[in-house]
């Protein structure tokens, strides 16, 4: 295929899917907490369920002013949202939706997706200095505190897998899982989360961190810091941080799934026939992981700062080191 | 030119150093915390001097709510008083009508039939129920957790609906009579003889309610003391000593977690509960956690003495006899009851004419948010929001 065609597809895929991904997500969440919580949610936009309510909560943003503090550091504080979803976007590039639907199959592709999922964390402390707001800055600072603390386990939790795939790959990895044991022919496969369930588990904490929710939401904190770093937005500019913490979670979740649930593969089918199933496999694998971040978003109370720094020095990092020892052992044994 | 030189010299090394020392000058950083604020509970308003998330000194400013109750009640007739009073902490109205009357009434010198004081007693403890109810629910929100709160508004919903059957009024009942409380029913003709009594089926809806309310109870304990990140935040944290809080005049549930087992239910008389079978929860520690669960006991509580006085209302008339134009005889007289918030006092001076010369309200909520300065001294701004939800005030009782 001409490759001037092929990245306008890919373009139009990706801008389409942010939006779109976002709203599902939304909708879910705003659908599920009200089934927890015995309400009834959205109900009357769109006439069933209120299933156009997202679509009427974005164009009501539209129509918002755009309003800008006057002591604010304009360009910065313009720009601030802006990064924030373009690293959600950025991430989508080696997320592997079957065997050839993927972005670009980067050798690195783990490396690359952590690296510019941090970035979004930039666009925060942004919003947060930029703001001139005294509450913006508390939550801009505590964004950072907890980008420091959280990039560690969550880059130490990829580790182990990437010793049991033999590659960075996002592709490998979920090819790796699809023939974990390959004998005469015999292809057995198995996802990492049997044995790397302990970075698993490190894994989604250290993702609930990064998308600053609860149980980790101090830099939003909505009963200490008002709303944080988006205190002083509005209009589509708080539309866009609204739609990258969605669409952050659909990220973070499909990366989640692609190392340590298959991915795009399940058992019994062939390649060419993963490319037409292998999205629809691993939008379900999202979803499980997408609902119990909502769940616990609804169950949990809010960590304090400091308690935060002390899980993530004192239990997760060790843990996470541990966890790459024993997977080493585990490489070299067996 | 040498000696030029080496005196240039000396004044460039001390311009080098008086530039270091005020580059070195860090301000304090002052947050404004409130009036308007998510977590204030209305508009308080407290100024944190804060060293990133610590704060080292916090005052808060209060006067944002005054409506001059105390001024107004002045230019009142008495029975026109209880709608004033009941606007005082607006999340248990009822309950802060009762000292008002019952100071009236003494001065006045009715006797108040036991029927009407048992009905004060039932309606003083729903008003319980539901302030506990609200606080039950803000407080795990304050921590983060929003779905603890569904469960007990939801609860709340149910007391109050009974209460709006009654009097009227969910939040602002306006039911208490000098000599009294209002017959429900059929009232308002002065020709006609009507039936003085509560709404037929109120007792025994309400005896049904408060079962739902100890499950919703139980519910919410398992929702919230169930959960780690809880205990964590607020289990040692806000340490009240119990001479401190003595000296700061707190009272209430604040008080009693601090382990003072002082309740104005079992030591004064102004209604009629030493009739019945409860305990007095007292706390261990005195932190957040302990004022916490003494709330969701004392909710057990008070559903439990609702049960017991249903079990035994006597019959008989709603209102004593009392004279159509009220003038309550000169004198002055303290009264003092257990509300929800805590102790709530009516200091009323009467001249003899139709309304009081002087009515000095006692609220529970001002004298408990005292403590604030000296307890959120070096706190965490998380900390806090945490300690200050954990006080359950309400601004218009701090205010009034």
């Amino acid at each position: 295929m001409n490759f001037w065609l092929e990245l306008a597809i890919k373009l139009v895929v990706a801008a389409g899917i942010i939006p779109v991904v976002g709203m599902v997500i939304g909708f879910a969440e705003m659908k599920l907490s009200a089934k927890m919580q015995s309400r009834m949610g959205p109900y009357f936009a769109g006439g069933r369920w209120g299933w156009a309510q997202l679509i009427a909560d974005g164009v009501k943003f539209f129509q918002k002013e755009d309003l800008i503090p006057a002591d604010a550091d304009r360009p910065v504080f313009k720009w601030a949202p802006a990064l924030v979803l373009a690293s959600t976007v950025a991430i989508l590039v080696p997320i592997p939706f079957g065997p050839q639907v993927v972005g670009r199959n980067l050798d690195l592709g783990i490396f690359y997706a952590l690296a510019v999922s941090s970035l979004s964390t930039i666009g925060v402390l942004m919003a947060g200095w930029s703001s001139a707001n005294k509450y913006s800055l508390i939550g801009g600072l505590r964004a950072a505190g907890q980008l420091i603390a959280y990039e560690l386990p969550l880059v130490l939790a990829v580790v182990g897998v990437v010793i049991l795939a033999g590659t960075m790959s996002l592709n490998g990895i979920v090819e790796a899982q699809a023939s974990w044991f390959s004998e005469r022919g015999w292809q057995f496969g198995l996802p990492f989360v049997i044995v790397q369930f302990i970075g698993f588990g490190i894994f989604m904490i250290a993702t609930l961190a990064e998308l600053s929710r609860i149980p980790f939401d101090m830099p939003i904190a909505e009963s200490e810091l008002v709303m944080g770093y988006v205190t002083e937005y509005s209009g589509f500019r708080f539309l866009f941080f609204f739609l990258a913490e969605f669409a952050n979670m659909f990220s973070l979740s499909a990366i989640a799934a692609t190392l340590f649930l298959g991915g795009y593969w399940v058992p019994g089918l062939s390649q060419p026939q993963l490319n037409f199933v292998g999205p629809i496999v691993l939008f379900a694998k999202i979803g499980v992981l997408v609902f119990a971040m909502i769940w616990f978003r609804w169950t949990f109370p809010r960590f304090r700062e400091d308690q935060l720094q002390a899980i993530a020095w004192k239990w997760l990092i060790p843990l996470s080191l541990a966890n790459i020892l024993a997977t080493g052992l585990l490489k070299v044994v067996v | 030119m040498t000696t030029r030189l080496s005196a240039d010299q000396d004044l460039v090394r001390h311009l080098s150093e008086v530039s270091v020392s005020v580059e070195l000058q860090t301000p304090d950083m002052t947050l404004n915390i409130g009036p308007q604020h998510p977590s204030t509970h209305g508009v308080l308003r407290l100024v944190a001097t804060v060293d990133g998330e610590r704060a080292f000194n916090v005052q808060p400013v209060i006067g944002y709510m005054h409506r001059g109750y105390e001024k107004l009640a002045e230019v009142r007739t008495y029975p026109q008083i209880t709608t004033l009073v009941n606007r005082i902490d607006w999340v248990s109205g009822y309950a802060n009508e009762v000292p008002f009357i019952i100071a009236a009434e003494r001065l006045l010198g009715v006797e108040v039939p036991e029927r009407a004081q048992f009905i004060r007693l039932i309606l003083t403890e729903m008003a319980r129920i539901a302030s506990h109810l609200v606080f039950n629910a803000s407080y795990p929100l304050e921590l983060g957790a929003a779905t603890p709160l569904f469960f007990a508004l939801r609860e709340r919903e149910r007391v109050l609906d009974l209460l709006e059957s009654v009097t009227g009024g969910r939040f602002h009942p306006n039911f208490n009579r000098i000599g009294g409380v209002k017959p429900a029913q059929g009232a308002g003709s002065a020709t006609r003889k009507v039936i003085q009594d509560l709404p037929r089926g109120f007792l025994a809806e309400t005896r049904a309610a408060m079962d739902k309310v100890l499950s919703t109870v139980n519910e919410l304990e398992a929702l919230v003391a169930g959960n780690e990140i809880i205990l964590a935040r607020t289990k040692g944290i806000g340490l009240i000593p119990p001479e401190t809080a003595a000296a700061y005049g707190m009272s209430g549930p604040n008080l009693r977690a601090s382990g003072v087992g002082f309740d104005l239910r079992k030591v004064s008389d102004y209604l009629p509960y030493t009739q019945f079978d409860f305990r007095v929860p007292t706390g261990a520690n005195g932190d957040c956690w302990d004022r916490w669960w003494v709330r969701l006991e004392e909710t057990r509580q008070s559903a439990s003495i609702i049960q017991q006085a249903i079990d035994s209302i006597p019959s008989g008339p709603l209102l004593a006899k009392v004279p159509k134009i009220i003038k309550i005889p000169k004198g002055e007289i303290y009264v003092r009851a257990e509300n929800p918030k805590g102790e709530m006092g009516y200091y009323l001076v009467s001249d003899g004419g139709l309304g009081p010369y002087r009515l000095k309200i006692r609220s529970a909520s001002f004298s408990n948010l005292s403590i604030l300065p000296w307890i959120l001294e070096g706190a965490l701004i998380p900390d806090i929001i945490a300690i200050m939800g954990s006080l359950d005030f309400v601004l218009g009782d701090v205010d009034r």
